[in-house]
């Protein structure tokens, strides 16, 4: 179960505001997680605790299909991304990485940042304390599911070749 | 029940006789390519995580250093040297200052019906020339470079079927500019576009790849258009044999068909900060800009610099205008100075720059300053995308951003082209 506070973006957050270009061939993530949303929030990742969840409305992480964005915010700790939709190369990427990603439209209308949220990946229930309702996200594809239970493509890879 | 040719190339891939949307499956890469916005990412995973470090064909596997090149800055050089030792011990295909990894993969590489897979959102370009490429990140790429396949949901397919001729001073770009402000940001996600109708036998390869490499940024998969033998002849030309033409059966089945009449299509922009923020430019007026750009894996080709050239011969750019000219390839870039076009920007004041994705990326070339306008040829528009978080980017066809470069405002290209 991950239990998490809740940061809130708009619609179309694309991967630029999630980690800007210019930061792209630093060496490594932990060099450039500092500069996770700068366009958007300079202070975010100052703000940001481990387990944080992020809420995204319509299409998030559109644009480049850089995965320093999912790792970025992995690295900060975020345990999950809840959003109304997702662009498809942030989203594999993240379950690539073992990062959730959770699609569910109703939340976001009622969550707002500060608020805490309790989500049952497995099941697809995201729970809203605050106001005890439960919501159910769309069901993930089996074969993608066992990815993210591996914790990722390349465990589940290593898994699959015999190590 | 009829197949699209996206389904069929997918078929082939996965070794099936047919495949249907939402249907998950497993398939054969025919080429894979990484640049340097991420291999780095990519070499670690594959060093750090995998445990069976094997590649699956070496000759098959394309890195290309092309987003910041050449090097800025120190650290930039350290990946890129990571990338350049990685690309030798392993005996990978490697270019570097040589083009937009997209641009060099059509000149070098795809052909017709093959399946691609990149770590760039752009792969999507290769539809241009009847192959099915899919952008991914990393851990994707690095995946298929170990074991030469890839887990993949069949997309639904969007049919556009494009009608008529284009007026005098509209483009392909303006279509596809066009067709996103329509179905906007997300009015593809997940799906292929496939481009056809009765005009598309006209569109050249430069123009067809305009329409493909764009696709993403409604969100899809990829983009195709069927291969005619105006694709045979170029892949021939190339001394590539391998090639697959398929195209979508008649009853082949669509989510979705537009039509386009290009004899309505006005030259277009897009405004900051979204892809499909799009209007006429004929609607914008009193834009000043800063910075001209015409460039990048979606504008940069020789058939868009002829276009910008005709347009600056003779004139000058405005004094408080910068125009950086950026040729997609070095073939392209050695074309453009056999024709004379480097002359023409040069004298107009343009700068003229060495083969890469330059001012598009935002990551080192032509970044620009807070509160800068920038007109640009590039794939994006998005807050920051060109440098400081408050600054904003236009998206427009070569015309259009050549002529606002000599105005020093935006501006309708129709009637600024020379004969």
């Amino acid at each position: 179960m991950i239990k998490g506070k809740v940061w809130k973006f708009g619609n179309d957050v694309d991967t630029d505001q999630i980690i800007p270009s210019q930061y792209l061939l630093l060496p490594t993530i932990d060099e450039m997680k500092q500069y996770t949303f700068e366009p958007l929030d300079k202070e975010f990742p100052a703000k940001v605790s481990a387990g944080d969840i992020i809420l995204g409305g319509e299409n998030f992480g559109s644009g480049s299909s850089r995965e320093q964005a999912p790792r970025v915010l992995k690295a900060l700790g975020i345990s999950a991304v809840v959003a109304k939709s997702f662009a498809r190369i942030f989203f594999r990427n993240a379950i690539n990485i073992g990062l959730p990603v959770l699609v569910c439209k109703e939340i976001y209308d009622s969550a707002e940042t500060g608020d805490f949220l309790e989500i049952d990946v497995k099941r697809g229930i995201i729970r809203e304390p605050r106001t005890g309702k439960e919501y159910v996200s769309t069901k993930l594809p089996v074969h993608v599911m066992e990815i993210l239970e591996a914790n990722g493509l390349i465990e589940y890879l290593n898994q699959k070749q015999g190590r | 029940m009829g197949m699209t040719m996206g389904e069929k190339i997918l078929a082939r891939a996965s070794g099936k006789e047919a495949v249907k949307p939402g249907e998950i499956i497993t398939a054969r890469v025919d080429l894979c390519m990484t640049n340097d916005a991420t291999t780095h990412i990519s070499i670690d995973i594959f060093e750090k995580q995998l445990q069976v470090r094997k590649i699956f064909a070496p000759e098959r596997v394309v890195f290309i250093i092309d987003h910041n090149v050449p090097s800025e800055s120190v650290k930039t050089a350290e990946v890129q040297k990571k990338m350049r030792d990685f690309a030798r011990e392993h005996r990978v295909n490697f270019y570097e200052g040589a083009g937009v990894c997209h641009q060099i993969m059509i000149e070098e590489f795809v052909s017709p019906g093959q399946l691609v897979v990149a770590a760039d959102s752009h792969t999507c370009s290769y539809g241009g020339i009847g192959a099915l490429g899919i952008g991914v990140g990393s851990t994707d790429f690095t995946a298929v470079m170990n074991t030469g396949e890839i887990w993949l949901m069949v997309p639904e397919t969007l049919k556009f079927n494009i009608y008529g001729q284009f007026k005098k001073g509209v483009y392909a770009r303006d279509l596809i500019l066009k067709i996103i402000k329509d179905i906007g940001a997300n009015g593809a996600n997940y799906k292929i576009m496939e481009f056809g109708g009765p005009a598309i036998k006209d569109f050249t390869i430069d123009d067809r790849i305009v329409l493909c490499n764009m696709a993403v940024e409604a969100g899809a998969k990829s983009g195709l258009i069927e291969p005619d033998e105006k694709v045979v002849d170029y892949i021939n030309a190339r001394g590539r044999r391998e090639m697959y033409l398929f195209k979508s059966d008649e009853d082949a089945v669509y989510e979705k068909v537009y039509d386009y009449d290009l004899a309505m299509l006005e030259p277009m922009v897009a405004k900051p900060h979204f892809v499909d923020n799009g209007c006429p430019v004929s609607e914008i007026s009193d834009v000043k800009i800063d910075q001209g750009f015409i460039g990048s894996c979606n504008n940069g080709r020789i058939e868009e610099l002829r276009v910008a050239a005709r347009i600056l011969k003779g004139r000058k750019i405005h004094p408080q205008v910068r125009l950086l000219v950026t040729p997609a390839s070095k073939e392209v870039y050695l074309q453009a100075l056999k024709e004379g076009l480097v002359d023409i920007f040069v004298a107009s004041g343009a700068m003229v720059l060495n083969p890469n994705c330059s001012v598009c990326w935002g990551g080192c070339q032509g970044v620009i300053g807070e509160g800068e306008t920038l007109i640009s040829t590039g794939t994006r528009n998005f807050k920051g995308r060109a440098g400081h978080a408050d600054s904003y980017v236009y998206l427009a066809s070569a015309a259009t951003v050549a002529a606002s470069a000599l105005t020093g405002k935006i501006t309708d290209p129709r009637g600024w082209e020379h004969e």
